[in-house]
């Protein structure tokens, strides 16, 4: 059997006195999409922070391609060079223009040229349906619109992983479907993926596994048909009855 | 007529208060503006010219290029001149709306080691100028500006170095910010200009404008420091961590994403520290240099121009405030054109 991309073994995390992760295990395969949902403060967030390097655990390891993230700042650089991240409030470079966002990390921190990079973000900006917003600056544009351009600039660097962190949770409501399309459509294109969300439509349509955490342990992993319709554990019945009920 | 009834007139109170400062004004201005420009000298070489009772203009136009270029050789002084020019051609780039802010900066940087090599005359084979010549706005101008040149880096580094996650990186910055914040900029200069040639080597010695200089921008960095710290904290962290995701090391980071948008936020509190620094460097007169101010004082004690002074120091604040205006609206129009993303 293959090796996991993204492997998470016994993994804590405190802040001060307050556990986030307490002994996590969790192993991602290539082309795999996994959904990562869970009540507000369950860890989701830092449990995929912890996988490109932003967050550091406390105890337990984690690899991304074999590479220990615990190997030093080379080591997480080299990391995050192949998984691009979006988060919950775009952080696009309000100083940049659209098109200036996205050639940033391919220029400097994998060395394209200038025409290579511009190349590039055009090719992604279609991806993301809005070739035309190029010489735009970020605050120009609207919440739906900045957030497909932070996947375009995640997709530049042409990771292997794509790590999202909310992606809709700053969005107006009726932003939100823009969004979803898009990180749908990578996810029909094979990408692996790991999304925090609270969008239990994207999760059924989209994930391979659900991964369900209460108080930063992973109380339920399974596939979305099980997940919905049968889930084994009290705690998950419950989460799924609040947010499923209207 | 009815924007006056409006605004100074609309009720026995305005009207009163109107009144008032219109006749302070009147009290004050008349006298004044007769003094300096209705019954004023103007033409004429001599102090005898003078005779109308109103200001002696003609003592600062006979001293006008010597308020300019203090004790630079005539002969040399086309030199001063094209740096001036340069100058000028640095600032207006910043101000035409076809040329990038990136393509003015690098014209600036280059222009200022020409400039220094020019005024010197080292390296180009001009016949070389001593810096204790120099004098007057010109000395002003290069105190400030080359001040300012070597202090922008400093000033980096050390905001930099304040937020820095090593204890000793962090701690030593923090120290040498406070310790120069903590001296007044005579104490500065005085240390500059006599306690260092102590610490010296025998034979070893800087150039006295060297001195000054190093101790004006080391003054001046640890005053930009601070402004551009502030505008290091009002960058969100989400910044950081999106730069960090991208495999941005910590020196990109900062030189592509931080640093540009930080400058941005405190270019108020930057040009502040400019002008009070063109202003503070008349201080170097307590080591022995004329610069603007200092060189239209000692030409007061002139016995051919005696009891002048008036007429000098109108002429010194009227030259600072014009120079320190125009940095003002300078730094007006810069905030405007970068302000463009703000969307």
């Amino acid at each position: 059997m293959a090796e996991p991309v993204i492997k998470v073994e016994q993994v804590h995390k405190w802040f001060g006195s307050h556990q986030a992760l307490a002994g996590i295990d969790l192993s991602v395969m290539a082309g795999e999409r996994i959904v990562v949902c869970g009540p507000s403060g369950s860890g989701k967030s830092t449990l995929v922070r912890c996988m490109n390097g932003l967050e550091t655990m406390n105890a337990g390891k984690i690899t991304v391609n074999q590479i220990d993230l615990a190997g030093g700042s080379a080591a997480v650089e080299q990391v995050r060079k192949s998984v691009g991240m979006v988060f919950q409030q775009f952080n696009l470079f309000p100083h940049l223009t659209v098109e200036e966002n996205l050639c940033l990390a391919p220029t400097r921190s994998l060395g394209l040229s200038q025409a290579n990079a511009q190349e590039r973000a055009r090719k992604y900006l279609e991806r993301v349906h809005i070739p035309e917003q190029a010489g735009k600056f970020p605050l120009q544009l609207s919440g739906g619109q900045q957030q497909r351009v932070a996947i375009a600039r995640a997709l530049c660097m042409e990771p292997q992983i794509m790590l999202f962190d909310e992606p809709t949770s700053a969005l107006d409501p009726e932003m939100i479907k823009e969004v979803l399309d898009v990180i749908a459509e990578l996810a029909a294109d094979g990408m692996t993926m790991v999304c925090v969300t609270h969008e239990m439509g994207l999760a059924r349509a989209m994930a391979d596994r659900i991964v369900f955490l209460d108080e930063g342990q992973i109380v339920e992993e399974a596939p979305p048909s099980e997940f919905f319709k049968a889930p084994k554990s009290d705690r998950t019945k419950q989460f799924l009855s609040r947010i499923l009920q209207h | 007529m009815s924007w006056a009834r409006q605004n100074l007139f609309s009720g026995w109170g305005n009207t009163l208060t109107t009144v008032l400062i219109g006749f302070v004004l009147v009290w004050a201005l008349v006298p004044f503006l007769d003094w300096a420009v209705f019954s004023a000298d103007w033409v004429g070489s001599k102090r005898v010219d003078c005779n109308t009772g109103g200001a002696c203009w003609v003592y600062v136009i006979q001293r006008f290029d010597q308020f300019m270029y203090g004790f630079y050789p005539e002969a040399e002084r086309w030199r001063v001149d094209v740096g001036a020019v340069l100058l000028m051609i640095a600032l207006m780039l910043f101000f035409l709306p076809r040329v990038t802010g990136r393509l003015a900066l690098v014209f600036l940087l280059l222009a200022l080691p020409v400039g220094w090599i020019l005024l010197t005359g080292q390296g180009l084979g001009l016949p070389a100028v001593e810096t204790r010549l120099w004098g007057g706005m010109m000395l002003t101008v290069v105190l400030t500006v080359a001040g300012l040149a070597l202090a922008f880096p400093v000033a980096i580094l050390l905001a930099l170095g304040r937020r820095s996650s090593l204890p000793v990186v962090r701690i030593s910055c923090t120290a040498f910010i406070e310790l120069w914040r903590g001296v007044p900029l005579i104490t500065v200069l005085f240390m500059a200009s006599v306690m260092l040639p102590l610490f010296l080597p025998d034979g070893a010695s800087v150039d006295k404008l060297l001195r000054a200089l190093i101790g004006v921008s080391l003054f001046a960095g640890a005053y930009l420091a601070e402004v551009i710290r502030g505008g290091l904290q009002a960058i969100p962290r989400g910044q950081y961590e999106a730069a960090a995701a991208l495999g941005l090391g910590y020196w990109k980071t900062m030189i592509y994403v931080i640093l540009p948008q930080a400058l941005r936020h405190v270019i108020p509190g930057l040009i502040n520290t400019v002008i009070a620094l063109f202003k503070d460097t008349t201080l170097v007169l307590i080591i022995g240099m004329f610069d603007f101010l200092g060189i239209i004082q000692a030409s007061l004690n002139d016995q051919e121009w005696l009891g002048l002074a008036a007429e000098g120091y109108v002429f010194a604040a009227l030259v600072y405030w014009s120079i320190c205006f125009g940095l003002s609206r300078l730094s007006i129009n810069v905030e405007q054109r970068s302000g463009v993303y703000r969307g």
